[in-house]
């Protein structure tokens, strides 16, 4: 085989002259590409001659090299070239067009900003609208409400993340005791920490964690399982059949969402007040005075306001990983995409809507 | 006289128990369109698998470019498959990148191209499929056509002399498909590749292959190989005539 292709400048008639020989293969252009085109610059106002004579083999690459240094100095002629090589030159000349230069992108007026907002808005309301209509169908349409679907997704959704949240509850339970004794035995109130982190835990921690643990497992996974079906057409194979899709895939979620929530949400608050009962019975406080503190402190309302909120947080997160896989777009990153703000739009309107409760609470003077 | 540019020897398959196909035996030229056909199931896809490194045969041997790809140590094994292309039946395009990413990414990796010589040499491959216009777009922007025009662009990145192409036709319309096959002849004319071809679309084998292989489950093997217009005007066995004259079995 040729040697890897050279470069030699010399002068000919007055004329600057470049010799390629060799193999100017992809290989061979990466080496002399910087080389040639500065060499092919050179004394701009001598005429150029490229000397192919010595040029056994060139691809597509080299020819795109060949090509470029013609470019860098206009005017400079080939010579000598063999058959083959200069119908290799000639194909890649007619295939190179260069780009058009890309025009600066017109800038966005406000107006259509606050458009696509709004847009974006209309919507999600479009969807809660969908899915209220296949709530309120749903006797009609029960053959279409698959139960092992719903109960796959109770498995993946609610069983699966046991381990997790109960390890995140002891885990919280822990740091919030910790972190909480050493500013109180200052004021002689060690006692009163059970207090806090049992109330802490119930009203907020325990069913704001149990949601994001929701979407960041199962928001994300409804996304992407329904994103891949949209991207292989079996929603749109649903539709072509009579099958709402909203019923077929979004309410077994939904539903499965809605009643694993309260049991995680209990758990991760059990596993929240063992891992504080270890860090203040370690700390000197008997086990009676922490339960004694917690059910003199705890109200009902504390507990079951939190469930309330993890029921709902439960179905919003789930109707938002649905949403998110029903209008994915195409190819694989579209899954990605859906899955990315399946758990972004989840954990976002899980604090939307603590805060909310927040306001209601108060008002209702829970 | 030269190597040729692909030769596989008593090649076999099996899955377990299953005999797929076994003692295939054939030899691709420099410069030819070489096909392998045949019907559904009867190991196509297989065989070309074997033949870009990606699936070891049970018995046999591939030699690519000269090399024995399975006795030669990775690091040559791996250097023998730069040298060859290879278009997927789905196109196999990276969803994420523009065309342009795709025809590029094999030059990041295997060149010492600064990015102006990259992006110049990946354009001139997308012209030479006649997307030049097309550079910008991603793969889920364009048409299935365009798909194993862009899958045969990035195939010719590294200018392999040899291209393996997995049923360029499926899935497209008489007038794409045959815009496909003039594209790899005047590959094979002005630049001098040689195609490995899969396919069982009669009329691209008809106006593309030099010669044919072909595999019949049933035999588990090899039942015909040469000119495929002379195997369809003169073969003896049944099955040959019934696959070129569409004939139900």
């Amino acid at each position: 085989m040729a040697e890897a292709a050279t470069l030699a400048a010399a002068e000919r008639d007055g004329a600057r002259v470049l010799s390629v020989r060799g193999r100017l293969d992809v290989a061979a252009a990466g080496i002399l590409w910087t080389e040639a085109l500065r060499d092919a610059a050179t004394e701009p106002a001598r005429p150029l001659v490229i000397d192919l004579a010595g040029l056994e083999i060139c691809d597509t690459a080299g020819a795109a090299l060949l090509l470029a240094m013609e470019q860098a100095r206009p005017g400079a002629a080939f010579e000598g070239a063999r058959p083959h090589v200069a119908a290799v030159l000639e194909r890649a000349r007619a295939a190179l067009v260069e780009p058009p230069p890309s025009p600066p992108a017109p800038p966005v007026p406000w107006h259509t900003v606050i458009g696509q907002g709004l847009a974006v808005a209309s919507d999600g309301f479009a969807y809660l609208g969908e899915a209220l209509v296949a709530v309120l169908r749903l006797p009609t349409r029960l053959r279409q409400f698959r139960i092992a679907d719903l109960l796959r997704s109770a498995d993946q959704a609610g069983v699966r993340a046991v381990p997790l949240v109960l390890l995140l509850g002891l885990l919280i339970g822990l740091i919030l005791a910790f972190q909480s004794l050493i500013p109180m035995r200052r004021f002689g109130a060690d006692v009163y920490v059970a207090n806090l982190v049992a109330v802490s835990l119930l009203r907020e921690l325990g069913p704001l964690l149990a949601s994001v643990v929701l979407a960041g497992r199962s928001g994300s996974a409804f996304a992407a399982e329904i994103g891949s079906m949209k991207v292989n057409q079996e929603v749109d194979a649903l539709a072509t059949m009579g099958i709402d899709p909203m019923t077929m895939l979004v309410l077994p979620r939904m539903a499965a969402a809605l009643l694993v929530m309260p049991a995680l949400t209990v758990l991760l608050e059990a596993a929240g007040l063992v891992g504080m009962s270890v860090v203040l019975v370690g700390s000197g406080i008997p086990l009676v005075a922490i339960g004694n503190q917690i059910v003199a402190w705890v109200q009902p309302a504390d507990f079951y306001g939190g469930l309330a909120k993890a029921v709902v947080f439960g179905a919003v997160v789930a109707a938002i990983g649905c949403r998110a896989g029903l209008s994915a777009g195409n190819g694989p990153r579209a899954v990605g995409q859906a899955a990315t703000s399946a758990v972004v739009g989840g954990i976002v309107a899980t604090i939307v809507l603590d805060g909310v409760f927040a306001v209601l609470f108060f008002r209702l003077g829970l | 006289m030269s190597a040729p540019a692909l030769r596989g020897t008593g090649l076999a398959q099996r899955f377990g128990s299953r005999t797929l196909y076994h003692d295939v035996t054939f030899e691709v030229a420099e410069g030819e369109v070489f096909v392998i056909l045949g019907g559904s199931g009867c190991g196509k896809t297989t065989l070309l698998r074997q033949c870009i490194g990606l699936l070891m045969p049970t018995a046999g041997s591939i030699a690519l470019l000269g090399d024995d790809i399975y006795a030669a140590a990775a690091p040559a094994r791996d250097a023998v498959l730069r040298r060859i292309g290879v278009m997927f039946q789905s196109g196999a395009l990276f969803g994420s990148m523009t065309l342009l990413e795709n025809v590029m990414l094999p030059l990041e990796v295997h060149t010492d191209l600064p990015p102006s010589a990259r992006d110049r040499i990946a354009r001139l491959k997308l012209g030479l499929v006649g997307l030049a216009d097309a550079a910008a777009l991603l793969p889920a922007e364009i048409s299935g056509g365009m798909v194993k025009r862009a899958a045969i662009a990035r195939a010719l990145a590294l200018d392999p002399p040899l291209l393996f192409l997995d049923e360029p036709s499926a899935g497209l319309d008489p007038v794409t498909s045959a815009g496909l096959d003039q594209l790899i002849l005047e590959l094979r004319r002005d630049l001098g590749l040689t195609f490995v071809v899969v396919t069982h679309e009669l009329a691209s084998i008809l106006a593309i292959a030099d010669r044919c292989l072909m595999l019949d489950r049933g035999a588990q093997g090899v039942i015909a190989i040469g000119d495929p217009k002379r195997l369809r005007d003169d073969s003896e066995d049944p099955k040959v005539r019934a696959f070129f004259r569409r004939e139900a079995a």
